[in-house]
């Protein structure tokens, strides 16, 4: 196994280190878990392209050392289905957030499924828009207090795995980022998958979101992502609780290839 | 199947919309992705058609957002790509229009406009979207708008805007109409078409032109829409940075004004009138012209092919040889006030503008003159 | 050994609750960067490595002793 310092060398732009994030952000653990899934499925970062959109979660792409391409907001799905139909051997990973996912973005997100193109998705819900000050997104838990919620979220949140299952997305798991090791699985397997693979990891937004909700100390906030959430398997029995684990694991036939086949049936 | 033989014979009889088509293919673009909308779609199903059979790529996107970031992507990995719209779906792409302006992603748009605001009149023609084309976008920046004013022209001018766009890394639209888009005229088709590659090196580069680096060839690319140096990391507090971008970007169409402006003149030798049109509006202006010379007027024509960037040295120019320019235009006046403010009072300028997909008549442009 | 980069900690205790030992705790005092970085106890420390793996950060590098 790597060291992590030699890791963070191979796979991270150590000049653009500390990240602009701040102290507590779940989104660090998602880049964390990511890069150690590349290291162990041995993926080519020359041959890999971050997309993402606007939002803190879409700072992600730009420290991996890799072609990044960081674009406008709600978009990344758009971007990273030209970047796949144009280029198929281009393994295309996008960051995105419950705002720039499933609010600006949400119909990029439910077509980019559709037509399963071979991207993986990588949607950090952090419950608000946090980079303009921590507003209400369409993820918010009810009774939230979000800086366009003063007086608590009323509005019923999207389920943003389960809409990927509906939608018919070829994987789609749930994790935290107190789960880190789960979640690197996850984008194990996520990735290995050839279809539109989509991973929602619940991650804490200490600054905007869980100050104005009353958990002010990221060990307590870890601790929150632990104690709300339950294996998937025994949802049923704690219906209070978040579902995680895997979803969806198919086999799909994926945009690419149809398109390679369409090419080799009618092109003389 | 390479494009031409895709294409098929020399002389065809078709409409403007696949006559953009066949300009594109022989260009070398292999990637389009669009979202229906009258008065464009023919060229959406005209590619959908042809790139599978040269081993291109053809995409109908969610929207025409989805559209121009899907192209935008894909230019990224080294592909020519475009996407067609009409007025409604334009003004939806104008963020990304901006964002490939500031990312200097080279990419093509074509714009066939119909009359609006709004849903308008989509079966009839508009130059409505001349200031759109332009401005449409947030920020400071230039870009390459070219307008074809006949079916042999919008083959021509597709190649043209691929090369343009190739050279300064920047988007180029072809801006039409519908009456282009859906007249049928015959046009010859070339064998070969010069073609033009983004640069890969300084050495290859125009000026202000930084060298490309497709996606996946290990130069670990960082592509942002936001303030960013030159080694492409985010710099977005410091106003040096930002100005010397900006401008940069600018220059690098701006001061490329021999290469890329282009306009045919008639009977302007010896001039004292001159009728400044583009796209379909160029037919009556030089029609008038026509009908002036023989009346014993000397009456110019000039037809504008690149709208954008706006050549203030040329109307300058010829503000200075002329007593007046009759500007003819389908609109209520766009490119007449760049022609006004460049002519500085020493022309008269006048606007001779319809709208409602009426094509102005040449003896209205000679009541004008008269 | 439990190697921690000062420049990247922003202090904000993610190791602290993921150890399953309780081999760190955040230091009393705050450093030049204005953080408390955890402070380790390597009597404790299994090398299980769930503090790497959870610092959003990359300051966290469990050093194998017999690799130096």
């Amino acid at each position: 196994m790597k060291q992590a310092s030699e890791l963070y060398e191979t796979y991270l732009r150590t000049d653009m280190l500390p990240t602009i994030l701040c102290s507590g952000c779940g989104a660090g653990v998602v880049l964390n878990a990511t890069i150690r899934a590349i290291d162990s499925l041995k993926m080519d970062l020359d041959n890999m392209v971050f997309v993402s959109g606007i939002g803190c979660s879409s700072r992600l792409g730009a420290y991996i050392n890799a072609d990044s391409l960081h674009t406008t907001h709600g978009r990344a799905i758009a971007y990273a289905t030209g970047v796949k139909a144009a280029n198929p051997d281009l393994e295309v990973v996008v960051f995105t957030g419950d705002g720039d996912c499933v609010g600006i973005g949400g119909n990029h997100f439910i077509h980019g499924i559709r037509r399963n193109i071979g991207i993986n998705v990588i949607a950090i819900n952090n419950y608000n828009y946090g980079m303009t000050g921590g507003q209400t997104s369409p993820s918010t838990p009810q009774g939230s207090v979000t800086t366009t919620t003063q007086y608590g979220a009323f509005e019923h949140p999207f389920d943003i795995a389960q809409l990927a299952k509906t939608a018919g997305a070829a994987y789609v798991a749930r994790w935290t980022t107190s789960h880190p090791l789960q979640l690197q699985k996850a984008i194990r397997k996520g990735f290995s998958n050839k279809g539109f693979c989509f991973i929602e990891v619940l991650s804490p937004c200490p600054t905007s979101y869980w100050g104005r909700n009353k958990v002010r100390n990221p060990e307590e906030m870890y601790q929150w992502y632990k104690d709300h959430t339950i294996p998937i398997g025994r949802a049923e029995e704690y219906p209070e609780k978040i579902p995680i684990g895997e979803l969806v694991n198919v086999e799909k036939r994926e945009w690419t290839e149809q398109w390679a086949s369409l090419v080799r049936k009618v092109s003389p | 199947m390479n494009a031409r033989e895709a294409i098929g014979d020399t002389v065809q009889f078709v409409q403007g919309d696949k006559a953009c088509v066949y300009g594109a293919l022989l260009a070398g673009c292999r990637f389009f992705a669009g979202y229906p909308i009258t008065p464009a779609t023919e060229i959406a199903e005209e590619m959908s058609r042809l790139l599978p059979l040269i081993g291109g790529t053809s995409i109908q996107m969610e929207d025409e957002i989805g559209s121009i970031s899907a192209v935008v992507g894909a230019a990224w990995t080294g592909a020519k790509a475009m996407t067609a719209t009409s007025g409604p779906g334009f003004s939806l792409m104008q963020e990304t229009i901006g964002y490939a302006v500031m990312t200097e992603t080279p990419c093509v748009i074509v714009d066939v406009q119909r009359g609006g605001p709004s849903t308008g009149q989509p079966t009839r023609a508009s130059q409505g979207d001349v200031m759109q084309a332009r401005y449409g976008s947030h920020g400071d920046y230039e870009l390459i708008v070219l307008s074809p004013s006949s079916v042999q022209e919008a083959m021509e001018l597709t190649i043209r805007a691929f090369n343009l766009s190739e050279t300064y890394r920047v988007p180029a639209i072809l801006l039409t109409e519908e009456s282009i888009g859906h007249m049928r005229e015959k046009i010859t088709i070339p064998d070969t078409v010069p073609l033009q590659s983004r640069p890969a090196t300084e050495d290859e580069a125009a000026p202000h032109v930084p060298p490309f680096s497709p996606f996946g060839r290990g130069k670990k690319a960082f592509v942002t829409g936001l303030t960013h140096q030159d080694n492409g990391h985010p710099s977005t507090d410091d106003h040096e940075v930002h100005d010397r971008l900006v401008r940069r970007l600018c220059a690098k169409v701006c001061e490329n004004m021999d290469d890329i402006f282009q306009a045919d003149t008639v009977r302007m030798d010896d001039a004292d009138t001159v009728i400044v049109s583009y796209g379909i509006s160029a037919r009556p202006g030089r029609a008038a012209s026509e009908m002036a010379a023989q009346a014993g007027r000397k009456v110019g024509a000039i037809t504008l092919k690149t709208l954008w960037p706006f050549n203030y040295a040329y109307f300058a120019e010829l503000a200075q040889r002329v007593d007046h320019i009759v500007v003819v235009e389908m609109n209520c006046g766009m490119l007449y006030h760049s022609i006004r403010e460049a002519a500085a009072g020493n022309a008269t300028v006048t606007l001779v503008s319809t709208l409602g997909g009426k094509v102005a008549d040449p003896t209205a442009i000679l009541e004008v003159i008269r | 050994m439990i190697r921690i980069n000062e420049d990247y900690c922003k202090g904000c205790g993610y190791c602290v609750r993921a150890c399953p030992k309780k081999a760190l705790h955040l230091s009393a005092q705050r450093n030049a960067n204005g953080v408390t970085p955890p402070v380790a106890d390597e009597e404790a420390c299994t090398k299980c490595r769930l503090c790497e793996v959870t610092c959003p950060d990359f300051a966290i590098t469990i050093e194998e002793e017999d690799e130096e």
